[in-house]
């Protein structure tokens, strides 16, 4: 029996147009959102993991209210329930408030395992899973591109630019999973059927026993100052190939004093 | 003036370029303390600005993953109160300072392209499409800056070395290092730290010859779009993009490559881009300072030879 919380973020589309709100935070409202990408892969390996002995998969969320979106796509993938954290307090939490919910929701669910993505695509830092570990007091076992389940132990591999690693941890630990793990599934009919039975819970912050002014933007222990667009670069020259191309481009980096 | 604790990454011994880049960067926020892990200590440190080394020698931080070097690192920000602490913001690097600044209750920037003196700090956000400027409120800041955020100068300082010992405690020993397969060196400059990155995409429709032999005049670094990578076309640690590196060279070559958003999130901040595409509609042309629309199979080979006959 292994029961396994999944981490999945709400995040803007990246292939919309992301902006920020006026007080420098996200805005997770006015662009399209969707489950992190990256995300899919930890909903992914939980699943499998289920599939091949028993147990039960909850996805876990912090974030506002269309974040629930992320919940159903998940649960639709195959996960059995769902958790989401919803309280305006959130609103510009920085990673550690961030992962001290997810470290307070996670205490509330019966779990042996917790899988997270390697990284959100707005953010992306990938810290949030080896903070959530260091606050439960449990092994962190990140960014692995293979992961095995064996009675009580985790063991992932870890593909990394010097040496490839094999990293053993004993349950319950946290675990973040890379794109390198197994292509996620697609929800099926039958999921998506399924996915509107299931249950999604809502906690707000009291529920977790956190004091809102503990989190949120003025709690923040960074202060974003300001956010700009970044210029558009300057339209290059373009040439079309008439057995020239090479040459041509040679010329170019000669004029840039690269050869 | 006051201490700033540079973490050095070291490999075979020797201080890597963005850690001697972090060095300098130091330096307009204190006096520069590196901090070491292991039992050899790089020996340009002092040149490049380390007043004091503080060497942790002990066998644990190379036995787990990051949690015997956060709370050895954040044992030695409690007992010296740095103004700053700075590490590379790799994965690695990332992960260790955010665990640092939890236990030392201050904030965290991650991804920093720019620390200025007062610590404001700059960042390339959304796939290098906006650039944020942030600081920390909060305690002492730690701060993950990237390679290539500044380049290394020489300053000699005393780099004296100091063995420092923590005691580790068995909660940060939860995960075991219980294999590791070295790989082999390609032999070409770091991906993240090449002044020049080559790179391949689904148009080299597999063979990187080509790519690796413009690579190669040009004494670049080799990378890869995912699409190459999926492909088994060329290994996951040469991926630029969202899920690869981030890389912030002088030039970048992205041949084959169609320059989706997460490819872009990879290379956008690069110097100078050169794209060759068979498609001129393709997307990387919106980003290039050149660009041929034509056949990498016959515009890079004819790039290399034009380079050997200049030489
Ligand atoms: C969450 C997530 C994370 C991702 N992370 C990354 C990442 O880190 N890095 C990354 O690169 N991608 C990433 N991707 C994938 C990305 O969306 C693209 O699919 C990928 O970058 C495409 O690679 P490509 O440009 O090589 O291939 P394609 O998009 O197929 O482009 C191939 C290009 O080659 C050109 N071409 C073909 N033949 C030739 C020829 N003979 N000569 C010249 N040109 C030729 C074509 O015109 C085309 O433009 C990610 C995607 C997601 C969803
Ligand atoms: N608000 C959130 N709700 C749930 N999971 C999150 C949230 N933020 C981050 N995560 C998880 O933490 C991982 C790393 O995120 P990050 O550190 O922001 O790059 C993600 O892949 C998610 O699994």
């Amino acid at each position: 029996m292994t029961n396994i919380v999944v981490a999945v973020k709400y995040v803007p589309d990246a292939t919309a147009d992301r902006k920020f709100n006026a007080d420098n935070t996200v805005d997770r409202e006015g662009v399209d959102g969707l489950l992190s990408e990256l995300d899919e892969y930890a909903v992914e390996q939980a699943l499998q993991i289920i599939e091949a002995g028993e147990g039960e998969v909850t996805v876990l969320t912090v974030g506002p209210a269309d974040a629930a979106d992320a919940v159903r796509k998940a649960l639709q993938m195959g996960a059995d329930k769902g958790v989401h954290v919803v309280d305006d307090a959130v609103h510009g939490s920085d990673v550690f408030a961030t992962a001290k919910i997810l470290a307070e929701a996670i205490k509330k669910i019966e779990h042996d395992l917790v899988i997270f993505g390697m990284g959100s695509t707005d953010s992306n830092t990938g810290v949030v899973p080896s903070l959530v570990a260091d606050i439960l007091g449990v092994p962190a076992v990140t960014f692995g591109s293979k992961l095995t389940v064996d009675g009580s132990t985790a063991t992932i591999t870890r593909d990394g630019d010097v040496a490839t690693q094999e990293i053993q941890a004993s349950l319950p630990a946290v675990i973040s999973v890379t794109d390198q793990t197994d292509e996620a599934r697609y929800p099926s009919f039958k999921g998506i059927m399924a996915a509107k039975k299931k249950e999604v819970v809502e906690w707000s912050l009291g529920d977790l026993g956190l004091d809102a002014g503990s989190v949120g933007l003025d709690a923040a222990w960074t202060k974003v100052e300001s956010n700009a667009p970044r210029p558009p670069r300057t339209a290059g020259e373009i040439v079309t190939d008439e057995g020239d191309g090479g040459a041509k481009l040679v010329e170019f980096l000669a004029s840039k004093k690269f050869v | 003036m006051s201490e700033v604790l540079v973490l050095i990454d070291a490999v075979d011994g020797k201080a890597t370029k963005p850690s001697l880049e972090l060095l300098t960067i130091a330096r307009r926020l204190g006096t520069p303390s590196a901090v070491v892990f292991g039992s050899s200590v790089p020996d340009n440190l002092g040149e490049y600005g380390a007043e004091k080394i503080y060497q942790l020698d002990d066998a644990v931080y190379g036995e787990y993953l990051v949690g015997p070097k956060a709370e050895a690192l954040a044992q030695l920000v409690a007992d010296k109160s740095p103004a700053a602490t700075l590490v590379v913001s790799s994965n690695e690097g990332k992960e260790i300072a955010a665990r640092v600044a939890l236990k030392s209750n201050s904030g965290f920037i991650a991804d920093a392209v720019d620390v200025e003196a007062d610590g404001t700090t700059t960042q390339s956000v959304f796939a290098g499409g906006y650039t944020v400027k942030a600081k920390v409120s909060t305690g002492a800041p730690v701060i993950a800056v990237k390679p290539n955020s500044a380049a290394p100068e020489a300053a000699p300082a005393a780099g004296t070395v100091e063995a420092v010992s923590v005691d580790i405690s068995d909660a940060a020993k939860g995960a075991k290092i219980v294999s590791s397969k070295p790989k082999e060196a390609s032999g070409r400059p770091e991906l993240t730290e090449a002044a020049i990155v080559v790179a391949g995409g689904r148009g080299t429709g597999g063979d990187f010859s080509e790519v690796e032999g413009l690579a190669d005049v040009l004494g670049a670094a080799v990378g890869a779009s995912r699409a190459a990578v999926d492909s088994g076309w060329y290994p996951h640690s040469f991926q630029v993009g969202q899920t690869g590196k981030t890389v912030s060279p002088q030039l970048y070559v992205a041949a084959g490559i169609s320059g989706a958003i997460q490819h872009r999130a990879g290379m956008q901040t690069s110097k100078t881009i050169i794209a060759v595409n068979k498609d001129e509609e393709a997307p990387i042309f919106e980003l290039v300072d050149f660009g041929v629309v034509g056949d990498l199979k016959a515009v890079l080979p004819q790039a290399t030879e034009e380079i050997n006959k200049r030489k």
